[in-house]
């Protein structure tokens, strides 16, 4: 059976893990590559790397970096930040990453997802969506938020998701704006709302705070995979841990003999 | 014998790969012409993309025809992905186009999805390899009992003869074949490069494997 995937996120700024990696038996806490192996030994399914700085001038040190992580882990490698042409995408393909990220871009050229979906296959494009609730004529509904949620766009975020969807994104990237941070859970009716309006895969983002919240946002929020950054990266609990948890709550994962 | 020509025919990304057979022990050639390729002791064909792109370049290069001979000499050969999927006879990507015909059979896409029953395309992700009770397992997968792979695929191979079926996933209710092959000749659909300790374990065994 197919298995949930779990994880765990890494925001970075010149080619350096930057926040909240505390791995107590990690020296230097900043190494991407450390970061990787030590999730690589947990079981972790997938890393994804999150550029924050994304400045023109650190490409380069970003792609060295993906390289590097790719030649010490032999998992599936998610890389987003920054991502506004054909050539960056094809840049970090080449430096080692299977599957990259596209979140501004998409907003401000919604055509840009389709050419890329088009160029290098639906499975290798993901459309990270920053959603924040809000109420319209007296109904609540999600909305897309630019620069860390602090830009609205107008766009509904459930339509947005169908629309990239649609474009060939094999993955939607979903961060409650609302949540992130909070460590109160994913927002769930959002999860649950993209999940079911869409044939592409969904990570929920953005709230967990407990391995209950990792099975709620699986089950009820219908999400393929989930996403943590804090809870692991603080040494709350291991990947192991949580593939446990939500075995016994008979999520499938994948389980390391 | 842990050398390795890894076929690169300008199609994605070699570098996961050659550096996950580096990390078992192989000495990894990376191959572009035919002639590069007659002295190979053992081959490696990856894949991304589209199968008419792949078979189209295969076979302009001349490394089709290449490939084709090493593996009638009894060459070790491991597809990967695409390049398990262009073994075959022939593709229903993107309209009818042949394929290097290793193993008869036809390259298809999966059945519509149904996301209500948690069954989308691509297939994407960890999933299993399960295998025949009736024979042994296949010396290069059996490192792969009771382990999970990574998948990323949206067609899957349809051999003509059961028999070269050595591995079978289920993806839904949807059982496909995992991993094809006869004599000294195997793909896999998954990619072990991909696939942690599972994968390297796998690429070993293709190391060690004499057919």
């Amino acid at each position: 059976m197919l298995s949930k995937r779990i994880i765990p996120c890494l925001d970075v700024a010149h080619g350096r893990v930057v926040k909240g990696v505390q791995f107590v038996d990690i020296i230097d806490a900043g190494d991407p590559v450390e970061a990787a192996i030590k999730y690589d030994e947990q079981g972790a399914d997938e890393l994804c790397f999150l550029d924050i700085r994304a400045s023109h001038e650190s490409r380069d040190t970003l792609y060295h970096m993906v390289t590097d992580v790719a030649e010490h882990v032999f998992m599936p490698l998610t890389v987003g930040g920054g991502v506004k042409e054909i050539s960056d995408i094809e840049n970090l393909l080449h430096a080692g990453a299977d599957k990259v990220s596209i979140n501004t871009a998409a907003i401000f050229n919604p055509e840009f997802v389709k050419e890329a979906a088009e160029r290098f296959g639906s499975s290798t494009i993901v459309v990270a969506v920053d959603a924040k609730r809000v109420q319209k004529n007296g109904t609540d509904l999600w909305e897309c938020f630019t620069h860390g949620g602090r830009k609205e766009t107008g766009i509904n975020a459930v339509d947005w998701a169908k629309r990239m969807s649609d474009y060939g994104a094999g993955e939607i990237l979903l961060t409650s704006m609302d949540c992130d941070g909070t460590k109160e859970g994913y927002d769930i009716p959002l999860t649950r709302a993209v999940a079911e309006a869409i044939p592409a895969n969904v990570i929920a983002s953005g709230g967990v705070g407990n391995l209950e919240h990792m099975a709620e946002g699986l089950t009820e929020g219908k999400a393929d995979a989930v996403l943590a950054a804090s809870i692991f990266h603080f040494g709350e609990y291991t990947i192991a841990e949580a593939k446990n948890y939500l075995n016994n709550q008979g999520i499938p994962v994948r389980n390391l003999a | 014998m842990n050398n390795i020509s890894l076929i690169d025919y300008g199609m994605g990304n070699m570098h996961s790969i050659a550096k996950a057979l580096e990390h078992v022990g192989g000495k990894v050639q990376l191959v572009k012409t035919p002639e590069e390729l007659s002295h190979a002791s053992r081959v490696v064909l990856p894949g991304v993309g589209a199968f008419r792109d792949c078979a189209a370049t295969l076979k302009a290069s001349g490394l089709g025809e290449a490939i084709k001979e090493k593996c009638a000499e009894g060459t070790p050969f491991l597809g990967i992905c695409l390049g398990m999927q262009v073994m075959l006879t022939s593709s229903l990507e993107f309209g009818l186009y042949p394929g290097l015909n290793l193993i008869r059979g036809t390259a298809k896409h999966f059945p519509e999805s149904h996301p209500e029953r948690g069954y989308k395309i691509p297939h994407m992700g960890w999933n299993d390899i399960t295998f025949s009770s009736e024979k042994e397992i296949h010396p290069v997968l059996k490192p792969l009992k009771n382990q999970q792979v990574y998948y990323v695929h949206s067609f899957y191979c349809a051999p003509e003869n059961p028999d070269h079926i050595q591995g079978v996933c289920s993806y839904g209710e949807f059982p496909f074949a995992s991993a094809i092959g006869r004599d000294n000749m195997m793909g896999v659909q998954f990619h072990p490069e991909k696939s942690q300790r599972a994968g390297m374990a796998l690429l070993e065994a293709f190391l060690k494997w004499n057919p």
